[in-house]
């Protein structure tokens, strides 16, 4: 007891929370996922490093897809609209989040995009992350699948030096392929083995989005995972 | 970097607790942060160091211990040595993260006035 005023001391309480600290962010992935299975829209999360071809990939695929799948987007870009503009002008409905000091989205952000995009309306939502290797990996944000792009000309050993954005992917697309002719020093396999080492059941696609080498075994993939999708939330209902 | 978004959940978390049980302080912080989580433990203390100025935590020290990624088969459970390609060679399995992926808020110290 205090003296003075006769006011209690403080005691030490210990908590047990076990809970993780980005909680409120699972919710919010939680709550996206439900609407995108709802809608029968499979989510995309596209990630990889600033320049690895995530935008051009994306402009393939709608020209690989156009008049046969519905497509929409939304990109993560820390200061412009460029690729939400060139997204556009591929033919894909595109918002830009524009995150400012923010290096990756989050379910929120995400969740605002969806706002003023005709989402519901088609049969793929790509999500492309801001452009880096390690913090958009750490955010769920509701996708179905995890896209990483690792282009050609960013060095073997990048699967080893990021290993937990390569642990997250469920399909690694290898871009800009039509330039291996131009870059004897990489070799290929050494890519492939880093990312068995860092990725559990690795899945690897060649891709040229210039000559559209693999653009259709990366459109089928897409298929695949929409199919599988749409019957599992077809088997919950 | 996204430590400082790590750290500020953490600390709307912990004041969350502090509310709930009337603390007027809050003592010790202890986090778990495994080795494939994405988060780099002295990011997280430094960026700690500035945000828990002028709130409950402004005195908790933060205890910051790290899981090391241990990646095991499936099946057999078996334990597949880090670095090594991620395949059970018995079961010719995909391995599994059996720990290591943490960010997790384990545990809270606060001071609570004794009424």
């Amino acid at each position: 007891m205090c003296e003075t005023c006769g006011c209690g001391d403080s005691d030490l309480v210990p908590v047990e929370v076990h809970e993780a600290i980005l909680s409120e962010n699972e919710r919010g992935a939680r709550h996206n996922r439900e609407h995108f299975n709802e809608a029968r829209v499979l989510a995309v999360n596209l990630m990889g490093s600033p320049g690895s071809g995530k935008t051009a990939v994306l402009e393939a695929t709608a020209r690989a897809l156009a008049g046969k799948r519905r497509l929409s987007a939304m990109s993560g870009d820390l200061a412009t609209d460029n690729d939400a503009n060139r997204l556009e002008a591929a033919g894909i409905p595109s918002r830009s989040i524009t995150t400012g000091s923010a290096c990756h989205l989050d379910a929120k952000l995400v969740h605002e995009g969806l706002h003023d995009l005709p989402w519901r309306e088609t049969d793929l939502l790509f999500i492309e992350n801001v452009g880096n290797l390690v913090c958009p990996a750490v955010y769920d944000l509701g996708q179905a699948v995890n896209v990483v792009a690792l282009s050609v000309t960013e060095g073997e050993d990048k699967p080893l030096k990021y290993p937990v954005m390569f642990r997250t992917a469920d399909l690694v697309l290898l871009t800009k392929v039509d330039l291996l002719p131009h870059l004897p020093q990489i070799d290929v396999a050494a890519i492939e083995d880093g990312l068995a080492r860092t990725m559990p059941d690795p899945a690897v696609i060649h891709v040229s989005a210039i000559t559209g080498e693999g653009i259709d075994r990366w459109v089928g993939w897409l298929e695949e995972k929409r199919v599988v999708a749409r019957s599992e939330v077809a088997a919950r209902v | 970097m996204h430590e400082y978004s790590i750290v500020s959940a953490l600390l709307a978390r912990v004041e969350a607790e502090a509310r709930a049980h009337g603390a007027e302080a809050v003592h010790r912080i202890r986090v778990q942060i495994g080795e494939l989580s994405g988060v780099e433990k002295e990011l997280l203390e430094s960026a700690y160091e500035l945000a828990r100025e002028r709130t409950l935590c402004e005195k908790a020290e933060l205890e910051v211990v790290s899981v090391e990624a241990r990646w095991a088969c499936s099946s057999c459970k078996s334990t597949i040595p880090k670095g090594a390609v991620l395949r059970c060679s018995v079961c010719d399995l995909p391995a599994q993260l059996a720990e290591g992926d943490e960010i997790l808020l384990e545990r809270v110290e606060m001071e609570v006035p004794d009424v």
